[in-house]
């Protein structure tokens, strides 16, 4: 398998996001680079504050100005770099190229405005329908993303619709003008566990309908392995690994990595192996350690992981890691347990 | 029923997730409340500006006979209406006093009245705020009700009624002052008991047989105290303004004695013969007000740095 | 949205109740026989009695308060004890003049105080902001009627722009200094707390939905975060008709405005409790009233109020 060029519809290069605050700097996305491929799904992982969300903003631009900043990077998208675009550029990207799906739905729809108006907002914006083509797209929207009685639903108001119902409105929003990028920003972790695999099947149905490529961000390692092909994994705004979805399950090659894997029940594991957990907490992001930012969690740890950052590279074919031992799990001189 | 929705909408984004892992948590602890807000305060430029300028009143105010020139209310026929210049400063009024001499006495009287007055509004609604807040039921909604009431009168308007009744004078002013003003105390007393009442520690000194007068002394009020001192600090402010205006119709203290709103009324109708009467009067009461305003501001940021 | 109206309505009868008594009280407790301030020194003891029969002020309390409350929903605010004419007269003749004041001074503190607010909240720590902020902090702590004295000299007296003081012929220029007197301080209020709501609302997560969804900030602004800034500016501004209220009194006796506040002002001096309590009873009707329409227009502006008032109705 090889990348060509034009195989690719997103890339990231060496993004980094800050935010000022009274504390200091902190750094949640710092040096982040991956790429998306044509009608690919793609799974960003990492707990919270591990800068994932802030990655998925930061692609459409809208960390909050002036105490989040994008200080370095690129990012590419259809040849242009979208850092460098004018404000009219990319409100034209916005929601018709690549749209967003966000966490929590009861608040990214706006209490005071329909439903319908808020859906109809979204195709007007980028494309030049009158009033009754616009409800008529949006009632086959609600229909596409399973409104029931769709038709009667139109004039109802964000509050009167459950969790569930308002996240297919919020995607009905994101796939109004058939983008060829979606970045779904833990769309189901705010739902009920039953809520939450209604609502990837419905994404993973209309990725097929509509082509789009997908940006799946989440701490559901479940999720991932269902429905990417490739996955990264974050920690502390840093990426630590990156390939495909076997490879990071069945030959994680970074501690952090290891530790999740571990961390999860698995029906393939034998009953007696235990669950164990990463000890620890990550560390406060405005002082971040000087060398790996893992390091003081991790059990690999050597000396020179308290000197310098490991850079993140190509050790195997599609598969990236930022340890100093990755190669010792690699060659197998190293245990991974 | 709109701060609920507000908390509703203000589920945490990532984004502010990420600056508490960051290490930017609130600290709860009551003692380290006080610390914290005091440490914070200090680091705020115009809160110490106003904190500074309250101390400065206060100093003009105590050593006024040192500090003015003039006897206030002493008359100089020959000087009368002189403008500004190196003998009188301010310059004098129409029967010959020394506006300088006024102005600093009349620090007095505007000071006393903010201090007076809403010392009596805390207490009033401190003790009906806790009544109301601690036993609920009954006591609870009639006092509410009563607060509406009072809720329902505009400030200005109530204390230029309450002062026709009862007549000029500055024990009365601090009456209306005091009386008009409780009903805010009272309810945001009562709004943070609420919120203390069920907390653990409470129970817990209920489970010790602690009395409810004694909760109420040790454990609700050091808690409850911060919004009020913040509410305290900018109605001393209002509540100069108040007197102001009320000594500005002729209702508050009565002459010779001099206070600023009074001034003020008595420079009213020669406002194009001597400007400078009515300048300096006012001056002072909007430093005064900025003082207190600058200061409460400052302590509100410093107790919930959140609410910036 | 009509049981929603009924229930607020029912709410300020209560309020109207316990303001009608208080006001009542001090009036009647006045330390003063009102007999004795209308009838002047000299007056036989006979005539006082007699003239205390009349008034009603020899029967017990309650009495009282019933004869005042049923002529107060006739429209019947006693009468002065200086002109010796019914209280709801003097005020008939000069209410219209205040309200139109007042209006203005809406329309001036509505259309500033949010246009101010929502600039220093776009443009947060930029000059527009800083220079909002300050002058929002400053009108707070000028005297109304000092504010009102200054505009005298500066603009009628110095430059001679603007008349004075007075109602004129009633044109527009005779407004203008009164008007923006009286507004000042709520103008700040109203852009104080735009700013803020705005800053808040801007933080909410549907803005950003609104960004993603390619609109232009001015739309996201003008369509998605003002009219969920407007929901407490709405609330304040209601609430704020009471200082405007009190104000009306400075700001009037400053620029001798024929209106109510310089007639209960005038009433002060004369000490003609009636028409000082005549007076503030239509004030806080009006300031009752008012409010009532404003939380009647934010549940317009806020669907989730009306829903939850449906919800208890069930």
């Amino acid at each position: 398998m090889s990348f060509s060029e034009n195989n690719k519809i997103l890339e990231v290069k060496n993004l980094k996001t800050y935010f000022y605050t009274d504390g200091g700097i902190v750094k949640a996305v710092d040096g982040v680079s991956f790429d998306l491929k044509v009608g690919e799904t793609l799974g960003i992982v990492g707990e919270t504050g591990s800068g994932k969300s802030v990655t998925a903003l930061s692609i459409l631009k809208l960390i909050q100005q002036p105490i989040g900043k994008i200080v370095g990077g690129e990012i590419i998208f259809d040849d242009k770099n979208l850092l460098k675009m004018s404000k009219a550029e990319l409100q034209n990207l916005r929601g018709n190229k690549i749209s967003m799906i966000f966490q929590d739905p009861m608040t990214s729809l706006n209490p005071v405005y329909t439903i319908s108006n808020q859906i109809m907002e979204s195709i007007t914006t980028h494309r030049k329908l009158n009033k009754k083509e616009a409800k008529k797209e949006c009632l086959k929207l609600l229909e596409m993303v399973g409104i029931p009685e769709a038709k009667n639903r139109l004039g109802s108001y964000p509050y009167e619709f459950s969790g569930g119902m308002k996240q297919r409105v919020m995607i009905a929003m994101a796939i109004a003008n058939s983008p060829s990028v979606l970045i779904a920003d833990e769309p189901t972790t705010a739902l009920d566990v039953t809520i939450q695999a209604q609502i990837l099947e419905l994404m993973n149905e209309l990725k097929k309908k509509t082509k789009s490529s997908i940006i799946i961000i989440t701490h559901d390692l479940g999720v991932v392995a269902k429905y990417a092909k490739r996955v990264m994994v974050m920690y502390a705004g840093k990426p630590v690994e990156f390939s495909v979805v076997d490879d990071i399950y069945y030959k994680p090659l970074h501690p952090y990595t290891i530790g999740l894997m571990s961390s999860i029940a698995r029906l393939d594991k034998k009953q007696e192996e235990r669950l164990t957990p990463i000890e620890g907490s990550p560390p406060s992001l405005i002082d971040l350690p000087k060398g790996c930012v893992f390091r003081k969690r991790c059990k690999f740890a050597v000396e020179e992981c308290r000197k310098k950052y490991p850079q993140f590279v190509e050790i195997e074919e599609n598969h990236w890691v930022a340890c100093h031992r990755a190669g010792e799990f690699l060659d197998g001189s190293l245990s991974r347990i | 029923m709109y701060p609920e929705i507000k908390k509703d909408l203000k589920e945490q984004s990532e984004i502010t997730e990420i600056l508490e892992d960051a290490g930017m948590e609130k600290k709860y602890s009551r003692s380290s409340l006080y610390k914290d807000a005091w440490r914070r305060l200090k680091k705020n430029k115009l809160a110490m500006i106003g904190l500074g300028i309250i101390i400065f009143l206060i100093i003009i105010a105590i050593f006024a006979p040192l500090v003015s020139p003039y006897n206030p209310i002493g008359r100089v026929k020959e000087e009368s209406s002189l403008s500004p210049g190196m003998a009188h400063l301010f310059g004098t009024d129409l029967l010959g006093r020394d506006i300088f001499s006024r102005v600093i006495y009349g620090s007095r009287i505007s000071l006393e009245v903010g201090v007076i007055a809403v010392g009596i509004s805390v207490t009033i609604g401190l003790f009906f705020g806790a009544i109301a807040g601690y036993f609920g039921n009954v006591p609870d909604v009639l006092i509410m009700r009563m607060a509406d009431i009072f809720f329902a009168f505009p400030y200005i308007l109530g204390a230029i009624v309450i002062m026709t009744i009862l007549g000029p004078g500055i024990m009365n002013i601090f009456i209306a002052i005091g009386i008009l003003g409780w009903a805010s105390f009272a309810r945001i007393f009562r709004g943070s008991i609420l919120s203390i009442k069920n907390k653990e520690y409470i129970e817990a000194a209920r489970a010790l047989g602690a009395s409810n007068f004694r909760i109420i002394i040790k454990h609700i009020f050091p808690n409850a105290f911060a919004p009020i001192i913040v509410y305290a600090t900018m109605n001393v402010g209002s509540a100069i303004l108040v007197e102001a205006a009320l000594s500005f119709l002729g209702l508050g203290v009565q002459p010779p004695t001099p206070a600023w709103g009074k001034m003020l009324s008595e420079s009213l109708n020669y406002i194009d013969i001597a400007p400078w009467m009515m300048f300096f009067p006012g001056i002072a009461i909007v430093i005064t007000v900025l003082g207190f305003v600058l200061l409460g501001d400052g302590l509100r940021d410093a107790f919930d740095p959140r609410l910036k | 949205m009509l049981y929603y109206i009924f229930k607020r309505v029912l709410q300020v009868i209560p309020v109207l109740i316990g303001v009608t008594l208080i006001l009542f009280i001090l009036m009647y407790i006045i330390p003063e026989d009102p007999a004795r301030l209308i009838l002047q020194k000299g007056a036989t003891e006979q005539a006082l009695a007699n003239l205390r029969e009349k008034m009603g002020i020899d029967k017990p309390l309650y009495v009282q308060y019933w004869r005042y409350v049923s002529g107060l929903a006739k429209g019947d605010l006693g009468t002065s004890y200086r002109y010796r004419r019914p209280v709801s007269d003097i005020l008939a003749e000069h209410y219209p003049n205040s309200i139109r004041l007042a209006l203005v001074a809406i329309v001036i503190e509505v259309i500033i105080g949010i246009f101010a607010g929502i600039i220093s909240a776009v443009k947060k720590y930029s000059f527009w902001d800083v220079l909002v902020t300050i002058s929002t902090t400053l009108a707070v702590c000028v005297p109304v009627f000092w504010l009102g004295m200054m505009f005298q000299v500066v603009f009628g007296l110095k430059l001679g722009w603007l008349p004075m003081s007075g109602m004129g012929d009633g044109s527009i220029k005779y407004y203008v200094l009164p008007a923006i007197t009286l507004a000042s301080v709520s103008t700040a209020f109203v852009a104080r707390m735009t700013r803020g709501s705005m800053l808040e609302v801007l933080s909410n997560d549907y803005i950003t939905t609104a960004y993603a969804k390619g609109l232009p900030e001015f739309k996201v602004i003008t369509k998605h975060a003002l009219k969920n800034a407007l929901i407490p500016v709405v609330t304040l501004i209601g609430l704020d008709l009471g200082a405007l209220m009190g104000g009306a009194i400075l700001t009037e006796t400053v620029f001798s405005w024929p209106g109510i506040g310089r007639t209960i002002y005038l009433a002060v001096l004369q000490r003609d409790a009636p028409v000082v309590v005549g007076g503030t009873i239509v004030l806080v009707l009006i300031f009752v009233a008012m409010n009532l329409i404003v939380d009647i227009l934010y549940a317009w502006l806020d669907p989730r109020i009306r829903f939850e008032q449906k919800e208890l109705n069930v």
